[in-house]
């Protein structure tokens, strides 16, 4: 201590070296360069060359400011780099995957492949028709069995249960059931449908409704809960000083306010199941006909389904099978990106209620 | 230890919107300047530009000098991070470390630089700043309990304990009181009195008998006018300042016809 | 009922708020039920495979012996998943909140939910036949030169669809869920605390060290439990990508790899009958088990954290 005691009378200077302001985009074009060169000599592919460009850029930069800085200033740096390394790694898998699904799905997309279903097709031919018919009525389904139950429950958790027991509780296992594998809700509607009906190895299309409806009911709990807390209590108040019964306050008041943002979230819930696969493979079934009957016991093809079955087992030639399998990725993923942007358009249109 | 600081034509920014204009001071070494003014004049932001604390805000920057020991903080060379070590700061509500002991709250800043701290002379910077921020007879029984314990008063005292513990050669205080209680606010009235004698203080109060009774210096800050820019008003000797202000609008408020 | 309305109305009011308030608790019910009924009807098809033996069960001895390894690769798989997911998504999530100015924060906030958004079986699709190929040569290197650590065979697989593989797929889907939550939590640390360290003379990272994490320790916990529960259950992506061929190894690069519980059920529920059937669904039983206790803890995890920050 008696050394800094010292020091601290005499003048102290702020002026440190420090690297150039450039610096990091100096070792970033440099270490790009040294992989760049070492990726033409050894015949690297992309993912390498950026591989080892990022490990000399995470070695070089704090490296530099060690010798030029000081140690503090290099861990810095060093953790900087490593931040937005793990975001690049991250976004790696997205852009690659959006890649993949577009070049390999765009060429199979015609108006056959969306107008036919596979019925009798042996070889090329044949579309996901009756897949998307079944994805379309099962989602439908379960939408209209998870909203009034989930919309309900909100409605509970926040104007009549709000601080008892009872509704923590609640709010905690509809938390907890947020995080039900996909496939036991498939199994539960297996078995429930077995025990309702007595026959085993039962598919039906309800039954995939049913299992969805079991992952959507806790999302459209939650964000419905979080939109009827945004109301604010003054609202509730006016009205009851008008004498309006509370039942009517929540139908006429309440909900209305809160429409918008829950619209919002129950179209993010459905984005989110309508890519559901395992729960459909075991109560939905694989079918290669449209079948629009939600209730008899037969299969009932959906677009996940399909892209399984297309790939486990692509007939004769493999990259048939392959192929309608990115087809079929591609109007899969179509679906699930304009529900989450429109879920997400509808909640900025109509979201700042002050400003109307 | 204590510095001096010479500010020239500093102009503050948030984005676009200029905060502060062309202020002009010099702040003595070892001695307490209060900045004094209404809401939103400005003199935090002033404060926090005097540690390079400001440019913490997205977007926030400064054009002018601010010259501490001969040397000009805002120069590209100098890193920020030595500035703050050197220049330290207690801040409006008081903001230990929650999930540290006091003790560790107190060998915080000591420990960025020092990794391999001797038990023994941690031992020693603890108490000496304890006792520097009148809060070592209060704790020394339970330096291993967590510093969010502590009631209010002495939160801010831990906290000005901590900002002294890395020696530093100035100490800013950013409305230090306004979350105290009066028992407590005496009580650090009374620190900012005894480490006036090691340190250069600056301290932003809202309360004028607070500068008052601290300050050997004050610096009134204003607003030319609705949206204008916070500017320095004058700044004198804090006996003159209350009772006979250079300027007429330092009176107003201070006889407090408005603010 | 509430305390806020009145307590002078009419019968016929009351009535309309007595059936309002019933329905709604009635559908609070039926969730509770709901959630009940999976372990009752899981249990009710799950129970007669406690007599299965041989034949229904791979050639197991009894369900025991069938589930044991099955677990195993759940949690292996799932465990590997978290060692890439974690650290990546502590990274990211301080991108976000910490790193990247705000309006470039939100875009990449953006980007990263949709990493959420895709569906899993694009997933295994884009894993089995995109990613697993290209690491193959990965694999046949570390099976002639490292296989005599533990973690590596020099039996590597010549198609790439390990369980290493499976577990990098499993890892960029739990990434979004570990990234949402600890990035919430990272942007809940008080200015307060954050402008102690700055101003005591700390660098980013020190900055980031001092306040951000003490204060997010357990969001941390959490997030990452609630993405070990996602990870076991996940089932597409692993049933597409993984070769699986049910055999209790560490072995990363391997032909052979183990199997999870909810992969082994979608490859085999299709063409099951009879006791089969049976077998899988206690599996299922299992995984319900597991994946309630994790996400149990999580959830208890963070509803006492949030209590603690309303304090």
């Amino acid at each position: 201590m008696s050394a800094t005691q010292q020091s601290v009378q005499e003048h102290i200077p702020l002026r440190h070296p420090r690297l150039p302001r450039w610096a990091p985009v100096l070792v970033g074009v440099a270490s790009l360069a040294l992989s760049g060169i070492l990726s033409l000599a050894l015949g690297w592919h992309v993912v390498p060359w950026v591989i080892v460009a990022l490990l000399l850029y995470v070695l070089i930069l704090p490296g530099w400011s060690r010798v030029v800085e000081n140690p503090r200033a290099a861990k810095d740096r060093l953790m900087t780099s490593l931040v937005w390394a793990s975001l690049g790694i991250a976004l790696v898998p997205l852009v690659s995957l959006l890649y993949k699904v577009v070049a390999k799905g765009l060429p199979q997309i015609d108006g056959n492949f969306m107008t036919y279903s596979m019925r009798n097709i042996v070889g090329p031919g044949g579309g996901v028709y009756h897949a998307i018919i079944g994805t379309l009525l099962i989602t439908l389904a379960a939408t209209i069995v998870s909203v009034p139950i989930g919309l309900l429950t909100s409605i509970y958790l926040v104007e009549y249960g709000s601080r008892s027991r009872i509704a923590s509780w609640i709010r905690f296992l509809v938390d907890v059931m947020t995080g039900i594998p996909s496939i036991v809700a498939g199994l539960f509607a297996y078995a429930l449908f077995v025990l309702i009906t007595g026959t085993e190895g039962i598919h039906l299309g309800f039954g995939g409704s049913i299992a969805l409806s079991l992952l959507m009911v806790p999302i459209v709990v939650r964000s419905a809960e979080e939109m009827l807390k945004l109301v604010p209590g003054d609202l509730r108040e006016a009205s009851y000083a008008l004498g309006v019964p509370k039942w009517l306050t929540i139908v006429r008041v309440v909900l209305p306010t809160a429409l918008p943002g829950i619209v919002t979230g129950v179209t993010l819930a459905i984005a989110r199941v309508i890519g559901e696969t395992a729960p459909l493979l075991i109560i939905a079934g694989f079918t290669d006909s449209v079948n629009t009957n939600l209730f008899g016991n037969a299969p009932m093809e959906t677009l996940p389904v399909f892209i399984y079955y297309s790939y486990t087992q692509p007939g004769v030639d493999a990259s048939v099978g392959q192929n309608y399998a990115w087809g079929a990725a591609l109007v899969l993923i179509v679906i699930v990106m304009v529900l989450n942007v429109g879920a997400r358009l509808l909640g900025r249109l109509f979201s700042p209620k002050s400003g109307h | 230890m204590a510095k001096s600081i010479d500010v020239s034509d500093l102009n503050i920014y948030y984005g676009d919107f200029l905060a502060v204009e062309g202020v002009n001071m010099t702040i003595p070494a070892r001695s307490v300047t209060a900045l004094i003014g209404p809401s939103g004049c400005g003199k935090s932001t002033f404060l926090r530009s005097l540690n390079r604390m400001h440019e913490v805000i997205p977007g926030a920057r400064v054009e002018g000098k601010v010259v501490v020991d001969g040397q000009s903080m805002y120069d590209p060379a100098v890193d920020p991070v030595e500035v703050r070590r050197q220049i330290g700061m207690v801040f409006q509500r008081p903001n230990p470390f929650p999930t540290m002991s006091i003790r560790d709250n107190v060998l915080a800043g000591l420990r960025l630089n020092n990794k391999k701290l001797k038990k023994a002379d941690a031992d020693d910077v603890v108490e000496r700043s304890l006792q520097g921020a009148n809060l070592w007879n209060e704790v020394k029984d339970r330096l291993g309990k967590p510093g969010m314990g502590l009631s209010g008063g002495q939160q801010q005292r831990l906290c000005i304990a901590r900002a002294i513990a890395v020696q530093p050669q100035v100490l800013l205080m950013d409305e230090p009181c306004s979350a105290l209680d009066p028992i407590s606010t005496s009580a650090v009235e009374d620190l900012i009195h005894e480490l006036k004698t090691d340190y250069t203080i600056v301290i932003v109060t809202h309360n004028m008998q607070q500068a008052a009774r601290v300050s050997e210096d004050t610096a009134f800050f204003n607003l030319a006018g609705a949206g204008k820019p916070g500017r320095l008003v004058e700044m004198n000797p804090t006996k003159k300042i209350f009772s006979v202000p250079d300027q007429e609008a330092t009176e107003a408020y201070i006889s407090g016809r408005f603010g | 009922m509430s305390t806020t309305a009145p307590k002078t109305r009419s019968p016929r009011r009351r009535l309309g708020d007595l059936v309002f308030s019933g329905t709604t608790s009635g559908a609070a019910l039926i969730i509770l039920l709901a959630l009940a009924g999976v372990a009752i009807f899981l249990t009710a098809k799950g129970v007669p495979a406690l007599k299965a033996t041989g034949d229904d069960l791979s050639g197991a001895k009894n369900i025991v012996s069938y589930t044991a390894p099955l677990v195993f690769g759940t949690l292996w798989a799932a465990l590997l998943a978290l060692l890439i997911a974690t650290p990546l998504s502590i990274g990211v999530a301080l991108a976000v909140s910490h790193y990247a100015p705000r309006r470039i924060a939100t875009v990449l906030g953006y980007l990263i939910d949709l990493l959420a958004a895709v569906p899993s079986v694009v997933y295994g699709l884009w894993g089995s036949l995109f990613l697993a190929p290209r690491l193959v040569p990965s694999y046949s290197w570390l099976g002639d030169h490292a296989h005599w650590l533990p973690l590596f065979s020099d039996n590597s697989s010549a198609t790439g669809r390990t369980i290493f593989t499976a577990a990098i797929v499993l890892a960029i889907m739990v990434l979004p869920i570990i990234t949402a939550i600890s990035r919430e939590i990272f942007a809940q640390t008080p200015r307060l605390n954050e402008e102690a360290a700055l101003a005591l003379g700390a660098t980013r990272w020190e900055m980031v060290r001092l306040s951000v994490f003490p204060y997010a320790r357990s969001g941390i916990v959490s997030a990452v439990m609630l993405g070990l529960g996602r990870a076991m259950g996940e089932t597409m992506a692993v049933a597409m990508v993984l070769s699986a061929s049910g055999v209790v190894t560490f072995d990363l690069n391997s032909s052979t790899n183990p199997s999870t519980i909810a992969a082994n059920i979608a490859l085999k529920f299709a063409d099951a009958t009879g006791l089969r059937v049976n077998a899988l669904i206690f599996t299922g039983l299992v995984l319900f088990v597991i994946t309630f206790v994790v996400n149990f803890i999580a959830r208890a995890i963070v509803s006492r954290a949030d209590r603690r920050l309303a304090a």
